[in-house]
């Protein structure tokens, strides 16, 4: 255990990971671009991966980090799959503004 | 044994599915009529003394205490006869007209059939509840595809009422099956010797009533069903009203009775209420209507207001005048949708305006129609009059023993409600007798031809069962009634526990 | 052949006629037709006198046959079971004797309809039911007989089919017997209960025992003998049952006379007298019954006085004769009913068979204003017709004297207000039969040229029962001859005494009457058959004298009016009950059956309506959606760390 880590007061790596956490929320409530409230929503995952690997540190407990590969692991493949809807959006539309994607209604 | 009776049927329908030409409705008569043989067989090595017999008993889900058991008792054995002696008469009838897809068409009444065995043949809740929710998916499709005007709403929300009921059922059933001890068991066994309290009781039975009313069904649950009988095509009116409809008065007896004795005791007079009320109700809408299969679809719910009354009235009388009138009813109620559908078939309408004077160019028909006309009316030596006279009197007794003031009047008020189903089905009954075979010749029946061969062999065994069971009634009471007396006197005990 | 065969044998054979006939229907040749349809019941009347040789040779005991068990449950036993008694041997005899003779008038009369095998087919299965009325051994089988002849009442009242009217007659003939029916069967329902038995014999047994718990007056009884007499009032035509008989007359002649005048609707006085041990018993139901009876009797009288269809005359004749019959029961006095029973049969069906001949002879013309001086043309028909008619009205020594003078007697003894209102319904009834009389067969003749060219005899078959029934009618009184006349003479009332000794027993007061003297006796009868004369003669001086011809009933003044009308009754049926259950029925059929199905859909509105909100919520815009996420989320946080902790 790297004692980097621990030297770092806990509540700093929540406040952090809070914050990560809120501008990922906001940007997906406020963008319009579906690849921007994508990476937003990456950022609120990376958020949450950051709060297990300080837990993890802090508590010497390794199941943090490994839940931490999983999202990882699941990430890449909603990132793979994700994109692959954006970009066919895209090419349906010319188009990735979500408030053009209103078809699916009642 | 009787694994096969469901088996038969089952893999018939499956067969008969991939023989896309007119020979399936061969291949399904010729099945059901092996079924009948199957079945005309096991009622002749049936002991009615004895209790469960041609046992079919596996382990199913084994954690969960669940088991595949069929078998025939006293109480099962008048309803299975009536299906496999039912059935092949409901698939010839439809040999005359044509459907469309015929392959489906039978093959879906073969599953019909399969299904009905097994609700009557179930002894365990998971089963049960399997075929009697299997029973409802062929007849919904027979009448959704191949009905006639407004079928899709009739369908829908038939299909819908008597799921909402199913669903009541499932509960009710798996709240008892969480009742039984150990390990669970869905028994039916096992339910009647639950000693359930009072309040539980009532819980099934208004979760298990429900269920049955709409299937019979019981006023004022009954909405859907002129309106399906009418759309229907005959053969699924038929599997309605001659069979399906006993399922609901078979599981009242079965299903409800020993395992809520307490409640249905205590709502006996509710219910025989209603079911009388259904009764008269029936029958006076039936009185007026024009459309011929309409008028038939509310004399039967005016019938089964009658049966249920009899179970109603707690002694064997009544009992046993249910079960031998859920068998007169299914042969009387099949011949006579088979006549509307031979009249509608020739003049093209079943409006008793247009029709008149049929008598005078079809004398068979009108011999074979007066007959069956007749049992439904009740009269003596027909299967009709046996039945009624049973649950009247079982009905009578009942008031007349269960009422600490003024028991006479109120007997013969309630004898006179009930009975007079046997004014008012004469009065509809002659009517639309009348109405359709004499007077004069209208346009549509100007060129009606009397009964072929194939309606011939329909009509002809239906007409002499008619005249049969009126004449030796016993043949059929004797072999239900040990069981029924037996059931009652467990109920009529654990009520006075 | 046993005793036991032989009954199974005469009840039986009418029915192998019908299958015969009805199977063979169209196929069979005519001259086979009558054949057969003769031959059965004859074959029946010939067992009903060996049967009666036997039965007195064998000491008079009665003999119940069990042949093989009905229905069976627990604790209801109903056997198929015949009984040979005075009671069922006395009705046998009369209703295959008369029957025989209506067969044999029937194969002359019906000899030309296409629907003659068929006709022949319904009396054959009329003859089979009514005989297991009167042979059942029990009130079930007695039930079979009676549901069977009401059904054949049924068929034969509609048998031209095609006439629309007709089918309504016979409708209302089934439907009304029907409600009587359900009185009849809710009677036997309490005597299942009270008694846990159906069979004559054993209830007979029960309430004659030492151990009987049913005393004189007993409600139970009362309530039972009361629902049996609705089953009766049904069958035998009595207010408020009655207006079915008449528009019976719709039927075929002969019908008219076997099953609407000589058998069928006497089955309630049967039925009666079958009972009498419980009737006996409740002595409020014979003051029912004989009250009933003496309206029934009057009202019929007065409505026949204005009627002018010779069958309609003989219709509410036959209804006022069965009012007599059932005050004779009301005053206990069963052998006086049964014996006028006996008597009625004969001159009735010949009553009827004469007016099937003049109808016959004039090709279907019922209305005696357009008849006259028949006498000429139709000697047979117009002799007999004449002792029928004296038969009816009571004049000695025919047939109807001795059996009405019986009732009238016991009448009297009841009371004799009683005596005065039965004498004034005999004088309404010679009054309108010879009214009848006089219009159809004195006088000039009135119908049209063409009718009377065709005027004829009728042919042997026809005549041939009228003669033997007009040798019944003059005769057949003898059977009854009162105590005055002859002592020990009334073989009828000793035959069938046997019948009454529980009744005797039971309630010995309803048969101790003061004793008439014979001077009286001779005074009553004295005068009703004056009175009687007095009414031929008014009716002499008025139709023949003054040759009146009667009004069409359209255009009668006053009572009149009301009389030709039959007190609107049947008016007053259809507004009271008809009427209101047919729009009842509409109404629940319209109606009703919406608003009930109104709950029904009233949930799938709901469900609906709800639906239909709750889907403007998929907006389809993401970021609503989006928005919507995390507004629940920061709700369920709040929710976990504030709220529920």
């Amino acid at each position: 255990m790297p004692e980097i880590i621990t030297k770092i007061p806990l509540e700093y790596y929540i406040i952090l990971a809070s914050i990560l956490f809120c501008i990922g929320v906001i940007g997906v409530l406020t963008r319009k671009n579906a690849l921007i409230i994508f990476m937003c929503v990456e950022l609120m995952l990376n958020a949450v991966n950051m709060l297990f690997i300080a837990f993890s540190a802090y508590k010497g407990d390794a199941a943090g980090q490994v839940f931490v590969f999983f999202i990882m692991a699941v990430a890449a493949a909603e990132v793979a799959v994700g994109l692959a809807i954006i970009v066919m959006i895209y090419r349906n539309t010319r188009s990735v503004d979500i408030g053009q994607l209103n078809k699916i209604k009642y | 044994m009787t694994l096969w009776l469901v088996l038969i049927p089952l893999i018939a329908s499956l067969i008969v599915f991939f023989i896309r030409n007119e020979q399936a409705k061969r291949i399904a008569l010729l099945f059901s009529c092996l079924e009948l043989i199957l079945g005309v067989y096991l009622v002749a090595q049936f002991d009615p003394l004895k209790k469960l017999q041609f046992e079919t008993n596996f382990s199913w889900i084994a954690s969960a205490g669940i088991n595949f058991h069929l078998g025939i008792d006293g109480i099962g054995i008048l309803p299975v006869i009536l299906t496999v002696l039912l059935v092949p008469f409901i698939i010839l009838s439809a040999f005359e007209t044509k459907y469309e897809k015929p392959n489906v068409f039978y093959g879906l009444i073969l599953l019909m059939q399969a299904s009905l065995v097994g609700v009557f043949t179930a002894q365990g809740a998971f089963a049960y509840y399997l075929f009697w929710e299997g029973a409802l998916i062929p007849v919904y499709f027979l009448a959704a595809i191949w009905g006639g005007e407004n079928r899709i709403r009739v369908t829908f929300k038939f299909f819908i009422y008597t799921v909402f009921g199913s669903l009541l059922m499932l509960i009710a059933l798996v709240y008892m099956y969480m009742q039984t001890p150990g390990s669970h068991s869905d028994e039916l066994q096992a339910f009647y010797a639950l000693g359930l309290s009072k309040n539980t009781q009532y819980i099934i039975f208004i979760g298990l009533f429900i269920a049955f009313a709409i299937k019979m069904p019981v006023f004022p649950f009954h909405t859907w069903q002129p309106d399906t009988y009418t759309i229907s095509p005959t053969p699924a009116t038929m599997l309605l009203s001659g069979i399906m409809l006993k399922m609901g008065i078979y599981s009242v007896i079965r299903w409800l009775l020993p395992v809520t004795p307490t409640a249905v005791w205590d709502n006996s007079t509710i219910v025989m209420t209603l079911a009388i009320i259904g009764l008269i109700y029936g029958a006076i809408i039936a009185i007026q209507q024009k459309d011929i299969k309409r008028l038939l679809a509310y004399s039967s719910f005016s019938h089964v207001g009658l049966m249920v009354a009899g179970i109603f009235a707690f002694n064997h009388v009544g009992l046993q005048g249910a079960m031998i009138q859920m068998l007169a009813h299914g042969i009387n109620v099949v011949g006579l949708f088979f006549v509307v559908d031979i009249i509608q078939r020739r003049t093209g309408t079943r409006n008793l305006a247009d029709l008149g004077g049929i008598t005078q160019s079809a004398p068979v028909l009108t011999v074979l129609f007066a007959i069956i006309m007749l049992g439904s009316v009740g009269l003596p030596l027909t299967n009709g009059f046996v039945g009624e006279f049973m649950l009247l009197i079982g009905i009578f007794k009942f008031s007349y023993l269960n009422f600490a003031v003024m028991p006479l009047a109120i007997a013969i008020s309630v004898g006179v409600l009930a009975g007079s189903t046997l004014i008012f089905g004469a009065v509809y009954m002659l009517r639309m007798f009348q109405g359709v075979m004499f007077g004069e010749k209208t346009l549509k029946t100007a060129e009606f031809k009397d009964v072929t061969v194939s309606e011939a062999l329909v009509l002809v065994p239906l007409a002499i069962l008619v005249l049969v069971m009126g004449v030796a009634p016993n043949i059929f009471i004797k072999l239900s009634e040990p069981a029924t007396k037996e059931l009652l006197d467990f109920v009529i005990s654990k009520i006075n526990k | 052949m046993d005793n036991k065969t032989l009954a199974l044998l005469a009840l039986l054979l009418p029915f192998i006629g019908f299958l015969i006939n009805g199977l063979g229907f169209r196929r069979l040749p005519k001259p086979l037709v009558g054949l057969v349809a003769v031959a059965m019941p004859l074959a029946s009347f010939i067992i009903t006198l060996i049967l009666f040789g036997k039965f007195q040779s064998g000491g008079s005991k009665s003999m119940t046959f069990i042949y093989a068990n009905w229905i069976a449950i627990h604790d209801i036993t109903i056997s198929f079971s015949l009984l040979i008694d005075q009671l069922s041997l006395i009705m046998l005899s009369f209703v295959t004797g008369v029957g025989t003779l209506i067969h044999v008038y029937s194969a002359g009369y019906m000899g030309e309809d296409e629907g003659y095998g068929k006709f022949m087919a319904y009396l054959n299965l009329f003859m089979f039911s009514m005989l297991a009325l009167i042979m059942g051994s029990n009130y079930m089988i007695m039930f079979i007989g009676w549901e069977g002849v009401g059904l054949c009442s049924f068929l034969l009242i509609g048998f031209w089919n095609k006439n629309r009217p007709y089918n309504a007659a016979a409708q209302k003939a089934f439907v009304m017997n029907r409600i009587g029916d359900l009185g009849l069967i809710l009677g036997v329902f309490l005597i299942f209960i009270f008694f846990g038995t159906s069979e004559y014999k054993d209830i007979e047994a029960f309430v004659g025992a030492e151990t009987n718990p049913y005393k004189v007056g007993a409600w139970q009884v009362v309530t039972i003998t009361i629902l049996l007499f609705v089953g009766a009032m049904g069958k035998s035509a009595q207010v408020p049952l009655y207006t079915w008989l008449p528009d019976a007359m719709a039927g075929p002649t002969p019908v008219s006379a076997l099953i609407h005048a000589a058998t069928m609707v006497t089955a309630g006085i049967y039925m009666v007298v079958r009972s009498n041990f419980l009737y006996s018993l409740a002595p409020a139901t014979l003051d029912i019954v004989l009250v009933i009876a003496l309206i029934t009797a009057l009202l019929a009288a007065s409505i026949g006085i204005f009627q002018n269809d010779i069958k309609k005359v003989l219709a509410y004749s036959t209804v006022s004769q069965l009012g007599y019959m059932f005050m004779a029961l009301g005053v206990a006095s069963y052998t006086s009913g049964m014996f006028h029973v006996i008597t009625h049969a004969f001159f009735k069906a010949l009553l009827f068979l004469g007016a099937g001949s003049v109808i016959h002879a004039l090709h279907h013309e019922q209305d005696i204003r357009n008849m006259g001086g028949l006498r000429k043309y139709m000697p047979i028909t117009f002799i007999t017709f004449l002792v029928a008619t004296l038969a009816i009205s009571g004049i000695p020594p025919f047939a109807g004297f001795f059996s009405k003078d019986e009732i009238l007697m016991h009448l009297y003894q009841k009371s004799p207000v009683l005596w005065v209102l039965g004498v004034a319904g005999s004088a309404m009834t010679s009054f309108y039969m010879f009214r009848l009389f006089f219009l159809t067969f004195l006088g000039e003749f009135r119908g049209t040229e063409e009718q009377r060219h065709h005027l004829h005899e009728s042919p042997i078959s026809i005549t041939l029962p009228l003669m033997i029934l007009a040798v019944l009618s003059i005769g057949g009184g003898l059977i009854g001859i009162p105590e005055v006349f002859a002592k020990d003479a009334n073989w009828l009332a000793k035959f069938t005494a046997p019948l009454f000794t529980t009744s005797q027993k039971l309630n010995p007061q309803l048969f101790n009457h003061a004793h008439l003297s014979h001077s009286t006796e001779y005074i009553l009868m004295g005068v009703s058959v004056v009175v009687a004369i007095g009414s031929i003669i008014f009716a002499y001086i008025k139709f023949v004298a003054n040759r009146t011809v009667p009004k069409p009933e359209t255009e009668q003044q006053g009572i009149g009016k009301v009389l030709a009308n039959k007190y609107y009754v049947d008016e007053l049926y259809n507004t009271v009950f008809v009427k209101p259950i047919l729009a009842f029925s509409r109404f629940l059929g319209e109606s009703f059956e919406v608003f009930v199905d109104l709950i029904v859909e009233g949930f799938g509105q709901i469900v609906k309506g709800l639906g239909n909100a709750f889907r403007k919520l998929q907006t389809g815009s993401i970021g609503v959606y989006l928005f919507a996420i995390v507004i629940g989320a920061v709700i369920w946080i709040a929710f976990n760390l504030f709220i529920y902790k």
